[in-house]
């Protein structure tokens, strides 16, 4: 089976979470790879489902939350259908997750160095003094100054982009596989979110690394993704490799992105789409952008399928107006 | 850690100087002749003259004070009008059998309360929180002398396990020890009421943490989790409600000791009561106040060893 050969593999997923009594979709029928060496950003507003997805694939979901269709196969192994068990051998080890929020996402009462190592103990056999000793080669890895002596410090001592660091140590304890990682640079300032990346970078390089990259910045997925995806209320709408979806920009909701963001050399003025994500109990059948669509048609009340664009296999949109063009 | 230590204990001068104070104020706003309390209004005028003079209540209020003052600060605690003898020497015969009652209690409070709290919010509305819910309900809400006299029917009249008379000899261990069980679970339900309580809510919380969720990307198995990255962070709110609530322990420790028979500070306090010994009192208020004021401060050094954001501060 190729499935093996490519680190993370998603068919199909659908993510649905119960609120008061209700089911709603907040990732619908999403596909993807990612394979070795690869980044593939997952933009889209706030509230879209990027997270969702990213805990979803992790198996991680709050309790409310379950996936509900669709298969994902990490190393060939189908996660949806798997035991705790199997879930837990591969978590940490194959697949881990830096977290989008760096000054919650660490333990308050454990020491660093343990909560860094703590991912060899349970997956490599290592002994407490060899996973402290892996530790602080990892925090000198992820550049936090000192960091022999900062081992037995508590998270409270670290500020925000240290935290991020040690949480990047963390989650790369193992060799893994794939990396997601949800918005590792929003909490930081600007010159510390160029380090952190180009540390994820360089990772990658050396040790083969897959990554999920969850953005809001266009800039980032520019200069260091290979695909992109942009999801919409749940739905992946536009999928590409970057240098298409700059060139071309297809779906209505990915031009007004693009035209959203601020360009430095142009000064033109920031164009913010007009109007919101409507809430979840609100969504419009069919296509999910509809309410907020320039070009909505009456037959956009049938959820449109992924369709290639110009022929092109590689650039999919989902999106009535773009895909008999 | 040991800069914390010198800093809490240095705080608490102010507060014992306080309460010695309370105590003193409290003892001399009683309305009415105190002599007239304690000797009731048959005694000849003579005899109250003489109880007066023995009291010091001719002196000035601040010579009193100081009296007072002096006396406790030298471990004096004065001698009991019923038996004239030294109240030091009453209280100390009787505190290591209430210390004993009250550290098994708590004891009883975390083993039971722990877990069952903690598992109580693992399996949310499950049979173990329901249950949980129920019993810690029944553990506030149950008066001690009805589930003492309950206990007392079931293991020490039926079944004969343990005796229905608390003291023993103090060199028997086994027999102090055996004597020891029911009242010591008797007081310990309250306390594992409340720790139920704060170990499920504060374990709800704490599972649902951004850190937990770190903890599962690890691939940690359910038990680590829980027991290693969830519960020391509930340890704070445990320790706090453990420290609170020992007073209120100290004060039910009284109809404990009056079911089960045994002697204590609760039993000396209704025995002062009923002697109108006026002495004692005093001299066991300030007893209880310091016993209050080292729980404080025990409870303050704990915070020092589960959480490091008080360590190193
Ligand atoms: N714990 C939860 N309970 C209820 N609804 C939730 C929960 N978490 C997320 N949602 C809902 O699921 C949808 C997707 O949320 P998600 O967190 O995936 O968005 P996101 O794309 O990551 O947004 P952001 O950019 O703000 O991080 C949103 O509508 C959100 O309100
Ligand atoms: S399917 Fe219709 S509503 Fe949706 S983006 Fe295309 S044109 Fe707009
Ligand atoms: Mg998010």
């Amino acid at each position: 089976m190729t499935d093996a050969a490519v680190p993370l593999v998603v068919e199909g997923m659908t993510t649905s979470i119960r609120l008061q009594g209700r089911l709603h979709h907040v990732v619908r029928d999403m596909s993807f790879v990612i394979r070795p060496r690869e980044t593939l950003a997952l933009v889209g507003e706030s509230g879209c489902g990027k997270s969702m997805t990213a805990l979803s694939v992790m198996g991680l979901l709050p309790p409310a939350a379950s996936i509900t269709a669709g298969r994902v196969l990490v190393d060939g192994v189908d996660l949806v259908g798997a035991d705790e068990a199997t879930r837990e051998s591969l978590r940490g080890d194959r697949l881990g997750m830096i977290f989008q929020e760096p000054m919650t996402s660490l333990n308050p009462v454990l020491p660093i160095g343990f909560q860094v190592g703590e991912a060899l103990m349970r997956h490599r056999g290592l002994s407490k003094r060899q996973a402290r000793e892996k530790a602080r080669e990892l925090l000198e890895l992820v550049r936090v100054p000192a960091a022999a002596e900062r081992l037995d410090a508590y998270p409270h001592q670290f500020s925000g982009g240290m935290r991020q660091r040690v949480m990047i140590a963390l989650a790369l304890a193992c060799r893994l596989r794939v990396l997601i990682a949800d918005e590792p640079t929003t909490a930081l300032d600007v010159t510390i979110q160029a380090q952190v990346l180009a540390l994820v970078a360089d990772l990658q390089r050396c040790e083969g690394l897959g990554v999920l990259l969850i953005t809001h910045n266009l800039g980032v997925v520019a200069s260091v993704a290979q695909r992109v995806m942009v999801m919409y209320g749940g739905d992946v709408v536009e999928s590409a490799p970057v240098a298409a979806f700059f060139a071309r920009p297809t779906h209505p909701y990915s031009s007004a992105l693009l035209a959203a963001m601020p360009r430095i050399e142009g000064g033109s003025q920031l164009q913010p789409i007009p109007g919101q994500v409507p809430p979840l109990g609100d969504m419009p059948d069919g296509c999910r952008f509809r309410s907020r669509c320039p070009l909505a048609h009456e037959r956009c009340a049938a959820l449109p399928p992924m369709t290639p664009v110009a022929g092109d296999p590689d650039h999919l949109v989902r999106c009535w107006a773009r895909s008999d063009a | 850690m040991i800069r914390f230590v010198i800093k809490r204990l240095l705080v608490a001068i102010p507060t014992l100087w306080a309460v010695l104070t309370t105590v003193f104020i409290l003892v001399r706003v009683v309305p009415g002749d105190p002599t007239m309390v304690i000797l009731g209004d048959q005694a000849s005028e003579a005899a109250r003259a003489a109880l007066r003079e023995k009291l010091g209540l001719g002196k000035p209020i601040l010579a009193q004070y100081i009296d007072f003052m002096t006396q406790v600060l030298h471990g004096d605690l004065g001698r009991s009008l019923a038996t004239n003898r030294p109240i030091v020497d009453d209280v100390l015969a009787v505190l290591p059998w209430t210390i004993e009652l009250t550290l098994a209690s708590l004891v009883v409070g975390a083993v039971i309360g722990i877990p069952l709290g903690v598992l109580a919010a693992e399996k949310r509305d499950g049979f173990a929180d329901w249950f949980a819910r129920i019993f810690s309900l029944a553990g506030v809400s149950f008066p001690a002398f009805v589930s003492g006299i309950l206990l007392l029917l079931a293991f020490s009249v039926e079944l004969r396990w343990f005796p229905v008379i608390s003291t023993a000899k103090s060199d028997d261990w086994f027999g102090r020890l055996r004597a020891l069980v029911l009242p010591s679970i008797n007081l310990g339900l309250l306390m594992v009421a409340y720790v139920t309580r704060v170990t499920r809510s504060g374990m709800l919380q704490a599972l649902g943490e951004d850190y937990v969720r770190t903890a599962r990307s690890k691939g940690l198995g359910r038990r680590l989790v829980v027991w290693r990255h969830a519960f020391p962070n509930v340890l704070v709110p445990v320790v706090t409600v453990v420290g609170l609530y020992l007073g209120v322990l100290i004060g039910n420790a009284v109809l404990t000791e009056i079911v089960f028979n045994r002697p204590g500070i609760g039993k000396l306090i209704v025995t002062a009561l009923n002697q109108r010994d006026y002495t004692l009192l005093q001299g066991l208020m300030v007893v209880s106040a310091f016993a209050i004021v080292i729980a404080n401060i025990l409870t303050d050094l704990t915070y020092g060893l589960v959480d490091p954001r008080v360590k190193t501060a």
